[in-house]
Parts: C-alpha cells; sequence; structure tokens
C-alpha cells in the first residue's frame, strides 16, 4: 500500500507496528502497572536509576526488545537497513541517553504512553523532541551533513 | 517472580517486533520523517498514531482497574510540573535522535539486526544515562 504524494512511505507496515507497540504497553500498563517507557526502563535494568521497578522485570523487557525484532526479521527476506558510523552513532548515543535522563522519557514513555492519557508533561516533551529533531534535521541537511549511505 | 519477568519480556517482544514491523528500527526512515522540511516520509506519524489510539484505549480501561491484572498495584508518574529540565532534557534528546535516526527502544531491537552499530549506540546511551547520575549524585 502507498500514499499518494510519498512514493517512499509505508502506511500500512507503520500502522501495523504502532499497533503492535500500542499492544505491548498496554499489556504493560494493564498486566503489570507500568509505563513501558525504554529509556526509563533501560535505566533501571543497568542499575542508572532508582525506582520500585523490579531489575528482573526490567531486564525482561529490554531483552524482549531484540527478541521482537529478530521474530520479525527472520519472517521477511529485507535487507538489513544502514546504520551511521561508528562515531556519529556514538556521539548521538550519548545525546539521546543525557536527554531522556533529564527529560524523564523518550519516544515511547512521553510520545505513545503519556500523550495517550493527555500527559501535559508528555506533550511539552513530545513537543520540544519532535521540534528539535525536524530543526537538526534540516540544519544538518543545510549543512550538507549525510550521515547515512 | 514468572509473573513478573513473562509479562515484562511479553511485553518487550511485542514492542521490539512492532518497532521493527513500523520502520523505527530503519534509521533512514526516521530521518525520513523529521526530513519534515525536505523529503518527508509521514510513516512514523502512522506508527505513533497507531500506538496511540491503543494506548488511548487502554487508559480508559485502566481508569476502571483497583490494579493490574498480574500485579499489586500501579506505579504510574503523577507529576504535572513543566520543568526547565523537561523541556531541556527532551530538546537535547530530540538532537540525539535526529542525528543517528535512532530513539532507546530501537536502539535495542537494533541489536538482533546490526549489533556492532546498535551496540556502539546502545553503550553510548548508557554512558550519558550514567552521566546524569554522575553529576546529580
Amino acid at each position: 500500500m502507498t500514499l499518494p504524494g510519498f512514493p517512499d512511505a509505508a502506511p500500512l507496515d507503520g500502522l501495523i507496528g504502532g499497533v503492535l507497540i500500542g499492544l505491548a504497553a498496554a499489556l504493560m500498563l494493564l498486566g503489570a502497572g507500568r509505563i513501558a517507557g525504554v529509556s526509563g526502563i533501560a535505566a533501571r535494568a543497568f542499575g542508572l536509576a532508582s525506582g520500585s521497578q523490579p531489575r528482573l522485570g526490567a531486564w525482561a523487557f529490554i531483552i524482549g526488545l531484540p527478541l521482537g525484532a529478530l521474530i520479525v526479521t527472520s519472517q521477511t527476506a529485507a535487507s538489513a537497513p544502514a546504520f551511521a558510523n561508528p562515531v556519529t552513532l556514538a556521539i548521538a548515543g550519548v545525546i539521546v541517553g543525557v536527554g531522556t535522563r533529564l527529560g524523564s522519557g523518550c519516544t515511547s514513555g512521553h510520545g505513545v504512553c503519556g500523550l495517550s492519557r493527555l500527559s501535559q508533561r508528555s506533550l511539552v516533551a513530545t513537543a520540544t523532541f519532535m521540534a528539535t529533531g525536524f530543526a537538526t534535521v534540516a540544519a544538518m541537511n543545510a549543512l550538507g551533513l549525510a550521515v547515512l549511505p | 517472580m514468572i509473573r513478573e519477568t513473562l509479562v515484562p519480556l511479553a511485553s518487550g517482544t511485542i514492542f521490539g517486533a512492532g518497532l521493527t514491523i513500523g520502520g523505527m528500527t530503519d534509521p533512514a526512515r526516521v530521518r525520513g520523517f523529521l526530513d519534515l522540511f525536505g523529503d518527508w516520509d509521514p510513516t512514523l506519524a502512522f506508527v505513533m498514531g497507531g500506538a496511540v489510539l491503543v494506548m488511548a484505549f487502554a487508559w480508559a480501561v485502566q481508569r476502571k482497574m483497583l490494579r493490574p491484572f498480574f500485579g499489586d498495584g500501579f506505579a504510574l508518574p503523577d507529576r504535572s510540573d513543566i520543568t526547565p529540565r523537561l523541556i531541556g532534557g527532551s530538546a537535547l534528546f530530540g538532537i540525539g535522535w535526529a542525528i543517528a535516526g535512532l530513539c532507546p527502544g530501537p536502539g535495542f531491537a537494533a541489536l538482533a539486526i546490526a549489533p556492532a552499530s546498535a551496540a556502539i549506540f546502545v553503550i553510548a546511551m548508557l554512558g550519558g544515562m550514567l552521566l546524569v547520575r554522575l553529576i546529580e549524585s
């Protein structure tokens, strides 16, 4: 399925993926009583944040992420996507790590769980990281900085 | 113990599958979405829309529940204050997300897709988290 005007978009895959993410977050909320915020859970798993969540449970969630990716990629013949070079990945990783701790969440915690709850903090956080995300790609394009082959 | 680990494991696995199907583990797809003023790719808007729609329903169910199905109680954020820290941190996160086209969930999920690249991102991210922890303690 394609979207008129956007030949590269995959709206159906996006929607299916999004519904699965929503179901996963719903399972975490209604099953375990917790927010499926990846940055917070990762910090908890690696002992980088205090909290009430059992570390074993945090680890189980984190291990599930690549497991789910593996299940999908083993069923499809699609070629692996391209990633940025190591230096770029390291710089981006540090900024994401600092930003998500200071901002108390990322795309999953604020963007999915918080927005759907109409949390004011998550609304502000999501609007902010979307805005700086748009601005960063625009600035990098203007400067001719290509990170992907 | 089983109930404390099985639910998060199932959630994480479904989450990782959704991220991969939706294109969040493809940096070019993510950066295409963030290229709003250029060659914009709206795919991630469908990911976000689908996830938020399902979760909005889940929140409606949650409000009628006294406790989660497999737990003793809900442990949910209850803050509503907008702080410079929230805005500054989120601003930084958006910059980092845009640079490499990866956020935390897809970073971990991509360990099964491009292990070396994803590991660099994840280790650096944990380093950034540690940095905040060290500065604040």
